[in-house]
């Protein structure tokens, strides 16, 4: 594939190449729906009343765990099939991914307790707010880490407990809460009314403009990280193909922010996805074939054929079930949330 | 002893999963307990079961969520902690865990939301159907994890290349030779948990109010402990059984670990079963040793004269610690024991007619609580302390299996642990006592001919003003 990977033949070269695709997939789809909940709690302390606090939490309370579950298939899916980059990555990201969870933990646990709480409901919206931007916070770390690569022997990892930690890596970490605060502000706009609504538009004008200048100030860094990722892009034939990437996305950008300003309801949240998807194809176009960057390759670093195999007859029968019913469970929660909830007397609460 | 970042990993990674194993060795029995209300409010139509199923919701959406947060961690700490565990193991044990998300994770989660928050979504069946297959999910979950345990326990169906597992035979990976009864242990371990919160809780409300306080007020919690009180009944017994057959298991393929759980130094026959006794592990012998002559021999090998094993046929350093092992496979089985006289106990009073008014009985219940609790716990603690000093039994030694980090940085996300999981366990518990203060929502307003007949909309009754959900009628689907 675009001369890697040459080694290896038969299913040793097509095995690695599907399951890229699948984590691909498994880890946009993470990026994309745990996004758009870490980003209503990132805009979390910024509502203006109790009420909206309710309702923002609400519109994603029944759905959240399942968007979680992402996360859990990204780590588990690597151990499954890339056991090497999950060995060579976890010991190197320790810090931020610990970090990430116990933020994560705090704010999971806000969605059972805040409604539980009476004095003490200020605690867990702090505990919300805070996990959620702090767990986006860390995963644009580890983003950032990743893009500049990890020391490796070939089977573990050699370098320093803080190597993840650089300007570069702050800065993702910044990026992304713009990002996620995007993606919510447009959930918010699609799944709210009134006020609200009027505010989560503001929002997301507001952390439009700051996730275009952040995607452009990562993308003018990169070619200083010196790993020659630039010569992919400004390359001849490359930028031929390459150009209207960006392009795509200065378009897309441009069109969030009329359907915005128009008025319109669930356009910018799925503009927004794709924002986010540009951005990822650009991400992965800079570095495939590496899953350890700078040296490892998909190739390098999978399983056995058989274990590719076992669990990609698991992933072929289960994964439509399962996007099946995942999507049915946000059917079932489909429309705006009501405007009027109160003292947290609805669901089951 | 040095705090490496060895003995560090293994105290964050014994915390971290002790305190993880709780929710869903509670949450397992409690999802399987509200499809069990939700099938007799179908079937009856008795308001009674639906309140039950309101009320221990709740208590299951917190315990829920703690499991899934603390379990995030432990899907992680593979990798961060023990990277070359994952090194090792990841060819066999990858995929066993990646089936467990996709067959288990995803389904618990999105039916999660609609048994929570669906009721007025979805129709009756339908949520039904819900509540049942995040009950499916909790025991497809535990199909996977005690699968991919057991393997470290009794590995199978692999070969050793390159210094490292790959799979031979996947059929014998899955069910390895620990796996069947183990998975049957830990599930039943799990039911009786819940059983025994369960009828505890409904015994403290139980006896929070005066035994002639109206009906009303006292009929779920009665119904509550009732149904958990027989299920314990039927059960206890049953799972001594599968906890004797596990142990001839441990005799077959882990006969080190088995010696460490008797106590017995030299292979003999005649063994006796030891009560008490206090290991003593430089001098390879017991001190104050009280045992029943040839009971020991009998109860693991089903012949008075039949032979065990002893610690003293493998060399120290393949020996796991005699202590914990030792006292936590007692304190276990003491629960259990203690479980059965619960249960024989509530039989005759339910005999005598005095089940809901005997103080003595309503308070050793209130007691029993967390009883499931501490048996699961402790029945972690003989598995995995027995199987060191591997980590992969046989084949990899835990010393060998961490990661290359730094003692310093396990040092600081130990304590974090520590911090975080007692504040946010405090929390939890807090709102679960208040929720159980509360108890379920009494059913008063409907007796008489309502009683037994099953309203057109089910979750829609007047007597609902009580918990009001204003979102009913303002989450119009549009």
């Amino acid at each position: 594939m675009f001369g890697f990977g040459t080694e290896y033949e038969g299913l040793a070269f097509w095995l690695p190449l599907i399951w890229s695709g699948l984590i691909a997939v498994a880890v946009a789809m993470y990026v994309i729906v745990d996004g758009f909940d870490l980003g209503v709690g990132i805009l979390f302390k910024a509502a203006h009343t109790e009420n909206w606090r309710d309702r923002m939490m609400f519109s994603v309370a029944p759905i959240w765990d399942g968007n979680e579950t992402w996360l859990i298939l990204g780590g588990g899916g690597l151990f499954a099939v890339f056991h090497v980059a999950y060995a060579v990555l976890m010991p190197a990201l320790y810090v931020p991914i610990i970090l990430m969870l116990i933020a994560l933990i705090f704010r999971g646990v806000a969605f059972e307790f805040r409604f539980k709480a009476d004095r003490s409901k200020f605690l867990w919206d702090n505990a919300f707010f805070f996990g959620s931007l702090l767990a986006t916070f860390f995963q644009g770390m580890v983003l950032g880490a990743f893009v500049q690569g990890f020391a490796n022997d070939g089977r573990q990892f050699t370098g320093g407990t803080f190597d993840f930690l650089t300007p570069f890596s702050v800065l993702t970490g910044i990026s992304l809460i713009f990002g996620y605060a995007l993606l919510g502000a447009t959930w918010c706009v699609m799944k709210t009314t009134g006020e609200l609504e009027i505010w989560a538009r503001r929002m997301a004008v507001r952390f439009l403009l700051l996730t275009i200048v952040a995607m452009a100030a990562v993308s003018v860094w990169v070619p200083f990280l010196g790993r020659q990722i630039e010569t992919r892009w400004f390359t001849w034939p490359n930028i031929a193909f390459l150009a209207p990437i960006p392009l795509i996305t200065a378009y897309v950008a441009y069109r969030l922010f009329r359907d915005l300003e128009e008025g319109r309801h669930y356009r910018p949240f799925f503009l927004t996805i794709g924002l986010f998807l540009l951005g990822y194809l650009g991400l992965g176009i800079s570095l495939f074939p590496y899953n350890v960057p700078p040296n490892l390759t998909i190739w390098d670093t999978s399983n056995t054929v058989s274990s590719q195999l076992f669990a990609l007859v698991g992933f072929a029968i289960v994964l439509p079930i399962t996007f099946a019913y995942t999507a049915y469970a946000y059917w079932v929660f489909r429309g705006k949330v009501a405007e009027e909830i109160s003292g947290g007397g609805y669901g089951y609460h | 002893m040095e705090f490496d970042a060895l003995l560090l990993s293994r105290i964050q990674f014994a915390f971290t999963i002790a305190f993880h194993i709780i929710f869903p060795a509670f949450t397992i029995g409690l999802a399987s307990w509200l499809a069990a209300l939700e099938f007799n409010w179908l079937r009856t139509g008795n308001p009674l079961y639906r309140n039950l199923f309101r009320f221990w919701v709740k208590v299951f959406a917190v315990s829920f969520g703690l499991g899934v947060v603390s379990g995030i961690v432990m899907s992680y700490q593979f990798g961060t902690n023990w990277s070359r565990f994952s090194e090792f193991t990841g060819n066999v044990l990858g995929p066993v865990i990646a089936y467990e998300v996709i067959t288990a994770f995803f389904l618990e989660a999105a039916f999660l939301g609609i048994m929570l928050f669906g009721w007025e979504r979805v129709g009756d069946r339908l949520h039904f159907f819900a509540t049942c297959m995040v009950a499916l999910g909790t025991l497809i979950s535990a199909f996977w994890i005690l699968s991919a345990n057991s393997w470290m326990q009794t590995p199978d169906g692999f070969a050793i290349e390159n210094g490292k597992a790959v799979p031979v035979d996947w059929f014998k990976v899955v069910f390895n030779p620990s796996f069947p009864l183990r998975y049957a242990h830990m599930v039943m371990g799990c039911y009786l948990t819940t059983a025994f919160a369960v009828a505890g809780m409904s015994a403290w409300m139980l006896l929070r109010h005066p035994h002639d306080a109206p009906e009303a007020k006292l009929a779920a919690s009665r119904r509550s402990m009732s149904m958990a009180l027989w299920f314990a009944t039927i059960f206890v017994p049953v799972q001594i059984i599968i906890g004797d057959l596990h142990g001839l298991g441990v005799l077959k393929y882990q006969p080190t670990k088995l010696a460490a759980i008797e106590g017995n130094w030299d292979r003999m026959a005649n063994m006796p079963l030891r009560l008490f006794a206090i290991p003593d592990e430089v001098a390879e012998t017991n001190h104050y040793e009280i045992g029943i002559p040839k009971i020991g021999s009998w109860v693991l090998t089903h012949a008075f004269d039949g032979v065990v094993p002893g610690l003293k046929e493998v060399p120290p350093e393949d020996r796991p610690p005699v202590w914990p092992v030792f006292f936590s496979f007692r304190i276990m089985v003491a629960i259990g024991f203690a479980m059965l006289g619960i249960g024989l106990w509530s039989l005759y009073l339910r005999w005598k007619g005095t089940l809901f008014t005997n103080r003595t009985f309503l308070t050793a219940a209130m007691i029993m609580t967390p009883s499931g609790f501490g048996a699961v716990l402790f029945g972690w603690f003989t598995a995995e302390i027995g199987r060191q000093p591997w980590v992969v039994y046989g084949h990899l030694r835990t010393a060998d299996a961490v990661s290359p980090i730094t003692a310093g940085a396990v040092t600081a996300s130990l304590l974090t642990f520590v911090v975080v999981y007692a504040f946010v366990f405090g929390f939890g518990s807090y709102y679960l006592a208040k929720l159980l203060r509360r108890g379920p929502d009494p059913i008063e307003d409907i007796r008489g001919e309502d009683l037994g007949k099953k309203p057109k909309r089910p979750f829609s009754v007047p007597d609902e003003g009580l918990e009001g959900r204003p979102g009913d009628k303002a989450l119009p689907a549009r």
